[in-house]
């Protein structure tokens, strides 16, 4: 069984990101930038369920700029078998993504489509679903447990008001959340022989995907700092502070 | 308490700089070691470091190192062994080791920054892969092939660790007064009886063998440095097949209770209690020491990155501290409300002292880094000979000039927390007391300092002394040609640095076979100032690169300008205490010598 697993580059974590004097974005210019860490969940589930026996082949795949072969080579160091660089400078949108995903799908033909639920710059939490709908294909998002057994898998999910299991009949599409696992360290032996592994560069016209934005932003602005605390004299005075000044009660 | 992140940026520029790795993966020895590669293997040392050696530091220090006297075992602090077991499947102690034997081959340029990050992260678990490189390389350098088929794949993974087992009670610095006994046996082994101390790692409960090397005396060996031979002695003996047989007669009897390291067991060894422990000679007998000394080159080299990461780890916890830590009104604006102390200009001044020296010594490392990779790797002979003279040159000014700033940068990190550096629960006061054993181990400052202005000068005639001085005249000549004004000064200041070096050196040359005392007074100064300003060389190279590129429009500006900025307080403020240094080694003996022994 093949795995796909998109991956994308985003500013590291740990970077305290600054928003462009301009107010059109955030500076990510001279940043560490890493694969987004839901993604890295991703590509460790696969790997897993390829040491487990039941995936044979995991092919990693990233849109974006000529850079984001530093996160496909990183993939391939925790375990994917190939990488493919969907190479853009255009800002990609999460549809534009969903559309891309799904021409390599149609190429590709995996069972399993194993992505991160959100990526940690833009929080859209919308690709994989919004592929599962362009192929049709049974989503199951916020994975916490993932078994594969024939032509079956059986998802554990984070939802609000707890865990709630779903099966799904292959091809389908599964979103990972904080939870599903670990990932490992790639080991340093691995990393060089990432680089042996095969990385096929193609374009989005290629794929005969039109990927021109179709939302704008407008301002990008920092959240607001936060204010001082104060202390009240008394519970009236909390009371009415909260109902006149904070208007929650 | 402020975590551990590694300088990754720092570390590619500088590679990028003054280890040029498309030169380096142009030579097929080397041909692995390309910057990509590179450069992911440095991140992926970094998160290790950042994410599973820091969190174990502070806790490891508290807890400390166990023995228990029931059975000699040691128990190391909570979660070492899980970090030990994740370090070796990460590939982290086979990354410098041939790849004969299990390793990855990886260029010492490399190895420099990713040691460096194991140390900053935590010195205490850092010493175990560097002994073990260190026991690897005297088998690398003089075992038989039998030795090598038994222990090296398991050292080169890191299944089994290694020791050192030089020092003695009564024999320190001093290693031709080594004591224990070699007894011949009838099958061509030998069994080794005496104690050792300050054993780091001795004893320890990551793996299932620890594979002791030995410094000893056969019966008939003659006196001194060279009756001394070098034995394997395994904690168990291994079959033939591989499999562990039966336990050898060498116990961990004690450890030391130390003024830092407290993660690492510094253990006394006893050997032979039960009628001798088996032990196997490494190369010829009688050549033990020499055989030490090559290995010694690598640990030395190795000490000295122990002295520029905890120095590291000490600034980055006083720059988080004095940009938290509110107190006092800037004393330019004495009418506004209180600032972070980093404002203050004192707090400036030493969070530069302690940065400036850190950058200086990791480029002189880089560089003295890339010296070894060319020594051991350039296809023509004359470029491995100079580069290896380059090396020897620089070992013992790395050593000793890294470590002896390391003293003086964790003592500003104390500093710049003020009372709260003082007590424990800030981190800053752990990294003075672990930075405290540098200057001393693997030959203290002194024994450095003499190798220095003896062996590496004095008995060469100043050949390569005297060629670095002409390569530094060439450099600032070149420096002073820049366009920017900061570098312009660097290379005056550097100038000045590099007449104060030609100086001192004329002195020790014209003075060391007449009086020979009066060197030896002045060679510590004389580390200080080869320190300095070699530091400061390589520091002017990234800063000219840095310029470099911020005129081709490089968009990384603050970190270019920050390395100019930083070359500038450095040439400013370290370079006349290099000049001061000079004085002493030229005008100093006499006031060092003069006082009767007695009088102390």
């Amino acid at each position: 069984m093949k795995i796909l697993v998109p991956v994308k580059r985003v500013v590291d974590y740990n970077v305290k990101v600054r928003v462009k004097p301009d107010n059109s974005g955030v500076d990510i210019a001279n940043v560490k930038m890493s694969m987004n860490p839901f993604c890295e969940i991703a590509v460790e589930e696969a790997v897993r369920l390829k040491e487990k026996g039941v995936a044979t082949e995991i092919v990693a795949v990233s849109a974006g700029v000529a850079q984001c072969q530093e996160t496909l080579r990183n993939a391939m160091a925790i375990g994917a078998d190939r990488g493919i660089l969907i190479e853009t400078d255009v800002e990609l949108q999460p549809l534009a993504v969903a559309k891309l995903l799904k021409a390599v799908v149609d190429k590709e033909q995996p069972k399993l489509v194993v992505l991160g639920k959100q990526a940690i710059d833009d929080d859209a939490n919308q690709t994989g679903q919004m592929l599962a709908a362009l192929l049709g294909w049974g989503q199951a998002t916020f994975a916490s447990k993932v078994e594969v057994a024939g032509d079956t898998a059986t998802v554990t999910r984070e939802v609000d008001g707890g865990l709630e299991t779903v099966s799904l009949k292959l091809p389908a599409i599964i979103t990972t959340d904080l939870r599903l696992n670990e990932p490992r360290y790639a080991t340093l032996p691995n990393i060089m022989k990432a680089k042996k592994k095969q990385l096929d560069n193609v374009k989005p016209a290629d794929l005969g995907v039109d990927v021109t934005p179709r939302l704008t932003t407008l301002k990008v602005e920092e959240p607001p700092k936060r204010q001082g605390g104060v202390k009240v004299a008394d519970v009236a005075a909390l009371i009415d502070k909260l109902k006149n000044e904070a208007k929650v009660i | 308490m402020s975590s551990y992140h590694a300088p990754t940026k720092e570390f590619k520029f500088l590679l990028e700089t003054l280890a040029p790795l498309k030169d380096l993966a142009a030579l097929p020895h080397f041909a692995e070691a390309t910057p990509d590669t590179v450069f992911a293997i440095i991140d992926e040392s970094a998160k290790f470091a950042n994410e599973v050696l820091d969190p174990l530091n502070w806790s490891g220090d508290q807890e400390g190192a166990k023995h228990n006297p029931a059975d000699c075992s040691v128990s190391t602090p909570k979660g070492f062994k899980a970090a030990y077991d994740a370090y070796c499947a990460m590939g982290g102690a086979a990354l410098p080791m041939p790849e004969e034997f299990g390793g990855l081959g990886m260029p010492r340029s490399l190895i420099t920054l990713t040691d460096e990050m194991v140390h900053s992260s935590n010195m205490s678990f850092g010493l175990l892969p560097m002994l073990t490189q260190g026991a690897i390389e005297a088998l690398l350098l003089a075992g038989s092939d039998e030795l090598k088929a038994t222990y090296l794949e398991k050292m080169v993974s890191g299944e089994w660790t290694g020791t050192m087992n030089l020092t003695e009670p009564q024999a320190g610095s001093d290693l031709a007064l080594v004591k224990t006994r070699a007894e011949p046996q009838p099958d061509g082994t030998f069994k080794i009886f005496g104690t050792k101390i300050f054993i780091t790692f001795g004893e320890h409960d990551f793996t299932d063998n620890i594979i002791h090397l030995v410094l000893a005396r056969l019966p008939d060996a003659p006196e001194g440095v060279k009756g001394i031979s070098l034995f394997i002695v395994p904690k168990f003996l291994v079959n033939k097949d591989g499999s562990l047989g039966a336990r050898n007669d060498a116990k961990c009897v004690s450890i030391e209770h130390k003024l830092g390291i407290h993660g690492s067991p510094t253990c006394v060894m006893q050997f032979g209690d039960d009628g001798g422990a088996t032990g196997y000679v490494v190369g010829e007998v009688n050549r033990g020491l020499e055989y030490m000394f090559v290995m010694m080159n690598l640990a030395r080299f190795g000490v000295g990155l122990q002295g520029i990461g905890i120095a590291e780890r000490a600034y980055q916890r006083a720059v988080a501290f004095a940009r938290e830590r509110v107190q006092s009104r800037d004393v330019g604006a004495p009418k506004n409300p209180s600032v972070p102390i980093i404002r203050h200009p004192d707090v400036r001044r030493m969070l530069l002292r302690m940065r400036s020296q850190i950058e200086a010594a990791r480029a002189l490392a880089v560089a003295t880094g890339y010296a070894f990779d060319l020594a051991e790797a350039h296809p023509d002979a004359d470029v491995r000979k100079a580069n290896k003279a380059f090396v020897d040159l620089m070992i013992p000014v790395h050593k000793g000039w890294a470590t002896e700033m390391a003293q003086d940068v964790t003592y500003q990190g104390i500093q710049v927390h003020g009372g709260m550096g003082f007590v424990e629960e800030t981190g800053a006061a752990q990294h003075y007391r672990d930075a405290r054993i540098t200057t001393i181990y693997e030959g203290t400052t002194a024994i450095q300092a003499n190798d220095l202005v003896g062996r590496k000068m004095a008995r060469e005639g100043g050949v390569s002394a005297r060629a670095l001085i002409g390569t530094l005249r060439a450099f600032n000549a070149e420096l002073a040609k820049s366009d920017n004004a900061h570098l312009q000064v660097a290379a005056n200041k550097l100038a000045r640095g590099v007449d104060a070096m030609e100086r001192a050196v004329d002195f020790n040359l014209a003075h060391f076979n007449q009086n020979v005392r009066a060197c030896f007074a002045g060679s510590v100064p004389m580390v200080k100032l080869f320190g300095i300003v070699c530091g400061g060389w390589q520091l002017a190279r990234a800063a000219a690169e840095a310029h470099r590129r911020l005129v081709a429009g490089d968009a990384d500006r603050d970190f270019l300008e920050a390395k100019i900025a930083t070359l500038r307080y450095f040439v400013d403020t370290m370079i006349p205490e290099a000049v001061a240094a000079a004085e002493v080694i030229v005008d100093g003996s006499e006031g060092t010598l003069a006082l009767a022994e007695a009088a102390f």
